[in-house]
């Protein structure tokens, strides 16, 4: 269970990025964070990997505070950031080095073959295209078998049928591995398509607006209409989050989460 | 109005794909020949010249003087203790030079303060043309090698020194960070983020030093020596022949390039996966 208390960040120029953010998320799940630009989205995501530090509050999985990087949680970032003088196959590996050379090997091996790079082990970086090069990034992820998986729009900057591809090898891997997995996006299909729980945030400070859960079975069919309907829903949703403060406040008093 | 139109098209297709192909026709060897072909052209027309008596090949004798004189240089063995002397020279200043330019640069790079105190005094010194300090060099250190070598090892220093600092400034601070995820310690972070990272911008520093080392072992020598390339130099001028300073300068080139060769041979591996060719550089 990775559980986030009352977090908060504001940075050194006065920007409060964060604010009173209170989240369970128990294991295995997976939940899509959405939200306009300058949410917080990613400051959240940084925070639970420890690269960054909050304001106030406490981020703790199963019970053990997260003060710094942590080795139960892996992050994907937004860009592959693969290091230009490893191969494939070392990139990978990058994070397991402490591990005995032969299951290191194999880990590698299988973690190439899940993302179906398998015949990519020994090339550059800079060979392989752009979602080749996310892929590598995810097993770099997941070879160190993380508790918690963040994933930081990562397939924001590729085309539908590749982000659709690397949807469908991120599920694969997470059969797997069953991590818990925070995936920030703005893209509500792909939160649709990936998450248990879609979780639609709000600027000025960035905080949680809205939930809405995401019960169907997987593999989805964007078509079918329980797919359809709750695009439906967190589309309101965020239409919702986007609209001034005034004209929401009823609502939220409503909720009682609010003063 | 469609027929030019689709010509211009296909114009603008061809040029580029042509183009690939035509440099691929040309092996490394054709590439090395064309090269060759208007120095020989040079020489052979000056030689031509002289021979027939157009010139007179006083100050700058024909092709096949120089290389009478090169012969009789290498023949005696003479010249092979001039290059042998140069080549000490060079090597221990570009080894102090390259040394503190490496050290100074990661230093001031990784710790502000240090930078804040040292960096503002070097930049300072760097503005100082090196040969500025040969007198400061003679009365300290007197005639010998070591105001030579001191020369030498300031001229490579700074490029050195830039290079490094610049390279580690600049490292991606995104790269760090996936060294960070995956809970680095700080050497560990240095040795396969920072190291690598910097290796390829730490290389071309060392070449510039290299050659910058070249420049000033020819003013160190020139300055007064008894061996040496440059004092071949020196002594070609005061006796008046021009064949051996052009035999000393041919030397220069071959040797510089070797030096230069070896170099990137030596550094080439570690900076393999590189995307730009670097031996074009």
């Amino acid at each position: 269970m990775l559980s986030i208390q009352s977090l908060s960040k504001t940075y050194a120029d006065g920007t409060r990025a964060l604010e009173g953010i209170d989240l369970d998320v128990p294991n295995a799940e997976i939940v899509a964070l959405i939200g306009g630009s300058g949410c917080g989205k990613t400051t959240l995501l940084r925070l639970i990997a420890g690269l960054d530090h909050p304001s106030a509050g406490r981020i703790a999985l199963d019970g053990e505070p997260i003060t710094g990087p942590h080795p139960g949680v892996g992050l994907v970032f937004q860009e592959p950031r693969l290091l230009p003088w490893l191969t494939v196959a070392d990139n990978v590996g990058f994070g397991i080095e402490h591990q005995p050379k032969r299951e290191r090997r194999e880990r590698i091996a299988h973690a190439l073959e899940r993302v179906g790079l398998v015949g990519h082990a020994g090339r550059w970086p800079r060979e392989l295209s752009g979602g080749q090069q996310q892929r590598v990034s995810i097993a770099r992820a997941f070879v160190a078998s993380p508790r918690v998986l963040l994933l930081d729009e990562p397939f924001s900057a590729l085309d539908a049928f590749t982000r659709k591809d690397l949807h469908r090898h991120l599920l694969a891997l997470w059969e797997e591995v069953r991590p818990t997995v925070l995936i920030v996006t703005h893209d509500v299909a792909e939160a649709v398509a990936l998450a248990d729980r879609a979780i639609v945030m709000r600027p000025h400070p960035g905080h949680l607006d809205d939930t809405v859960v995401l019960p169907m079975r997987r593999p989805r069919d964007p078509a079918a209409p329980a797919s359809e309907a709750a695009t439906r829903t967190i589309l309101s949703a965020l239409d919702h989050s986007l609209r001034p403060r005034d004209a929401s406040r009823a609502p939220q008093l409503a909720g009682g989460s609010s003063f | 109005m469609s027929a030019p139109a689709i010509l211009s098209s296909d114009e603008e297709q061809s040029a580029p794909s042509a183009r690939p192909g035509r440099v691929a026709v040309l092996g490394t060897g054709a590439r090395l020949a064309l090269g060759l072909l208007v120095p020989l052209a040079l020489a052979l027309g000056w030689e031509v010249a002289v021979a027939a008596g157009v010139a007179s090949g006083r100050l700058l004798p024909p092709p096949s003087r120089v290389g009478a004189a090169l012969w009789t240089l290498a023949a005696s063995g003479e010249i092979w203790t001039h290059v042998e002397a140069t080549l000490i020279r060079v090597g221990l200043g570009f080894a102090f030079g390259a040394s503190a330019g490496i050290l100074a640069g990661a230093l001031t790079a990784t710790l502000p303060a240090l930078r804040w105190l040292v960096d503002p005094s070097l930049q300072a010194l760097r503005a100082v043309p090196s040969l500025a300090w040969v007198p400061l060099f003679i009365l300290w250190f007197g005639i010998l090698e070591t105001p030579k070598v001191a020369l030498i090892a300031v001229g490579v220093f700074f490029p050195v020194y830039v290079g490094v600092a610049g390279a580690i400034a600049s490292v991606d601070r995104k790269l760090v960070e996936v060294g960070r995820i995956f809970r680095l310690s700080k050497l560990a972070l240095a040795r396969r983020i920072l190291l690598p990272a910097v290796l390829p911008a730490t290389l071309t520093a060392l070449r510039t030093g290299l050659g910058l080392g070249f420049l000033f072992v020819v003013a160190a020598e020139l300055m007064g020596a008894s061996e040496g390339l440059g004092y071949l130099l020196l002594d070609g001028q005061q006796f008046s022949k021009p064949d051996q300073i052009l035999a000393a300068i041919i030397s220069f080139a071959v040797v510089g390039k070797a030096a230069d060769a070896v170099l990137v041979a030596l550094t080439g591996p570690l900076v393999r996966w590189q995307d730009t060719a670097r031996d074009t550089l």
